[in-house]
């Protein structure tokens, strides 16, 4: 038996010009529009055409991008709007954690609000009074229930809601993103509530951004796309495609940064000698003063254009252009030079910043000993690193060409930009190749735990 | 829509709750609490005895302790005009239920109603302090019309609390226009006036007011020697009320689905 039946459900919001934000029942009637101002000028599809079924005992998650529809859908399955065309069935008590504490007043005491929430949320004052012991210890609120919510903390004002929803015992329970909570402790709690309520064959709809808790935990996982359903099964194979979808779009949006930040630069107006100070520096004695500077440089370029960097391509192992990386992936620097006259005092650098600005590596071919004695016309130099050791976040590259004492004929200030991403949310800037090895006194649970953020 | 209206009575744990949590929330906090509800119309009967007796005394006129009169009509007035004007808000004060629980909305205005029933209720040991006080006794007969006119008033306020909180939410404009309409419509209904000292064109326009039969049926019970001679009036306007508290009903879940979209 299906615990959720979602038919071809669609929910189109509507949205007003200007005209009718400012409207009035004084224009509305003066204007004799009253109707007319009450029809909508557009609408929006917050959810399109959405077919799925839950069967009794089974946990979905839905997963998308912010804005794509999730949590309408989520309104949609609890009653709380109804879907302009389409069914939604539910079979028995639902609870939904979406607003935790939504019924809260913040006057009365915690116990009675504990009360009044519970009778909204479907139970008798009996039941509540039942399970009151089990609420407030499960909210680790027990010296603080007889104080006015008022004066609760926003994390005691959570916990107490999120324990008065759990303890409605519901058939199915509708989660939207609600596990920040509390601190890891509480969190664990919950997610032990939840696998609880798996095991007694409670339905569970989750909406959540922890893809990592979608894989664990859930039975199937349906990703919503612009209020579209993209793609709906195995949360391993759904999850991947969703992971897969988002690098795409941000390799978009990083490739689109990386044109803009290109063309911002190309028109700026830069004196060639000023900024000689900011070129990496050829002997490694000198950068204990030089990182001043470049903290403090932004996106820019600048030179003598003697030679010229034409391009700069970041490239995956395959070859082409690319933006995303997982770290430990091989990422090569493509940067093609032209040099209308021969040029003999030339020196290749490149430099890796991260977000904060930091250098992360910076290295040229002059520190590396190679001694490059010509350049002309069009040439190409790549520069590979087998295995991008970096963590996870937002890299952005300086690439230069200059004279061996420093004079830039082309420098191209972080106008580069890419992404590293990992399953492990290690910390730092450089992760050293490693392992662990532990003697038999240790011992490893291999599964992930459910704590694991990711 | 009757599908809907025959749930009501199953929300009666929650109305009750919500509305004793609405007592319990509004004198929280306040030196005297509970007492406000016996002292606000104490203050109020003292300020309208003082204007009456000391400003304006030709309109008192003729009519023996004026204070036990007015307050006949003062009572259930504050419990009619503060419903209508606490209702109006309250779909839009409490959006995050509607938005966020599922919720049957109608349960707020009619909890704003009843809360404020509350308050009447409390006034009435002060209404029957005075009636003891200028020896004033009440027959059977009249007391038995009191839960009558009660009762009308409560599915009239009812109608109104939900047609209103209803269209609040589309028009917000209703809260302001509302605050001076009720000062009119106090002014035309006769509670600081008798009903008996206008002239026939004036009453005709007076009788339009629902409100106006309420007040005189109160005064006829509580004041005014004799059979309650407004009763057939009453039971009209208790007719007239049920049906519009059926179309008030009926506008308001007609609007349901809107309102978690515009709150």
């Amino acid at each position: 038996m299906n615990a959720i039946e979602v038919t071809h459900a669609s929910k189109l919001y509507r949205r007003y010009s200007r005209r009718r934000q400012f409207a009035t029942l004084k224009s509305a009637l003066l204007s004799g529009s009253l109707i007319r101002d009450l029809n909508p000028d557009e609408t929006f599809a917050a959810v399109q055409d959405v077919t799925f079924t839950v069967p009794r005992g089974r946990t979905l998650g839905v997963i998308g991008r912010n804005g794509s529809g999730k949590s309408t859908m989520l309104k949609l399955v609890a009653g709380i709007t109804k879907p302009t065309s389409g069914t939604v069935r539910v079979n028995g008590r639902i609870s939904a954690l979406i607003e935790l504490g939504a019924g809260f007043h913040p006057e009365i005491s915690g116990r009675e609000n504990v009360f009044i929430n519970g009778i909204m949320l479907g139970l008798t004052k009996k039941d509540i009074a039942r399970r009151f012991d089990e609420i407030v210890e499960f909210a680790e609120m027990k010296e603080f229930i007889d104080a006015p919510v008022k004066t609760y903390s926003s994390g005691m004002y959570m916990r107490l809601g999120f324990a008065v929803a759990i303890h409605v015992d519901p058939d199915v329970l509708l989660v939207d993103e609600v596990l920040a909570v509390g601190d890891e402790g509480f969190t664990h709690k919950c997610l032990d509530k939840f696998a609880e309520f798996k095991r007694r064959g409670r339905t569970i709809l989750l909406v959540t951004h922890s893809l990592g808790m979608v894989e664990r935990f859930c039975d199937e996982a349906l990703w919503l796309d612009g209020g579209k359903m993209k793609a709906m099964g195995d949360p391993k194979r759904v999850v991947g495609a969703y992971v897969t979808d988002v690098e795409v779009t941000e390799e978009k949006q990083l490739a689109a940064a990386d044109a803009k930040a290109a063309e911002a630069a190309a028109t700026a107006i830069m004196s060639p000698e000023e900024p000689a100070a900011a070129v990496l520096p050829d002997h490694p004695v000198e950068t204990a003063g030089a990182p001043a500077d470049m903290f403090r440089a932004t996106e820019g370029r600048w030179g003598s254009r003697e030679v010229e960097i034409t391009d700069v391509m970041i490239a995956s192992s395959d070859g082409e252009r690319a933006h995303v990386f997982q770290s430990g992936d091989r990422l090569d620097v493509h940067i093609r030079m032209r040099a209308p006259l021969a040029i003999d005092d030339v020196v290749i650098g490149i430099g890796i910043f991260n977000a904060e600005g930091v250098c992360c590596y910076g290295t040229n071919t002059s520190l590396e000993e190679l001694k490059l004695t010509r350049i002309y016309g069009d040439a190409e130099a790549i520069f590979t690193v087998d295995s991008i050791d970096l963590v996870e976040g937002t890299y952005k590259l300086d690439v230069a060409v200059h004279k061996f004492d420093g004079f830039p004929y082309d420098y191209h200030r972080l106008l580069y930009t890419f992404r590293i991403k990992s399953r492990t949310k290690d910390v730092g800037i450089y992760r050293p190749k490693h392992v662990w090895r532990f003697s038999d006194g240790v011992s490893v649970d291999t599964t992930p735990g459910p704590h694991a953020s990711e | 829509m009757l599908h809907n209206l025959a749930r009501l009575p199953r929300y009666r744990g929650l109305i009750q709750s919500l509305v004793a949590r609405e007592l319990k929330a509004r004198y929280r906090g306040s030196v005297l609490g509970f007492f406000w509800s016996f002292i606000n119309p104490l203050l109020l009967l003292l300020i309208y005895s003082f204007v009456f007796k000391y400003f304006l005394p030709q309109k008192a006129e003729g009519i023996d302790h004026y204070e036990l009169f007015m307050f006949c009509g003062i009572l259930p007035w504050t419990w009619f005009s503060a419903s209508l004007l606490e209702s109006s808000g309250v779909l839009i004060s409490g959006g995050n239920l509607i938005k966020k629980v599922l919720f049957p909305a109608e349960v707020l205005p009619i909890v704003t109603v009843l809360a404020n029933m509350v308050h009447f209720l409390l006034g009435l040991p002060v209404l029957a302090a005075f009636l003891i006080y200028f020896q004033r006794p009440l027959s059977l007969a009249e007391l038995a019309w009191f839960p009558v006119a009660l009762l009308v008033q409560l599915v009239l306020t009812l109608g109104f609390a939900l047609i209103l909180s209803a269209l609040t939410v589309h028009f917000r404009d209703i809260r302001d226009i509302l605050s001076n309409v009720m000062t009119f419509w106090f002014f035309a209904t006769p509670i600081i006036y008798p009903y008996t000292i206008m002239a026939p064109w004036q009453m005709r326009i007076l009788n339009l007011n629902p409100f106006t039969h309420l007040a005189i049926t109160y005064q006829e019970i509580l004041y005014f020697k004799g059979p309650v001679g407004h009763a057939f009036w009453l039971l009209v306007l208790g007719v007239i009320s049920v049906v519009f508290f059926l179309f008030a009903y009926f506008v308001f879940d007609r609007l349901r689905d809107t309102f978690a979209e515009e709150v």
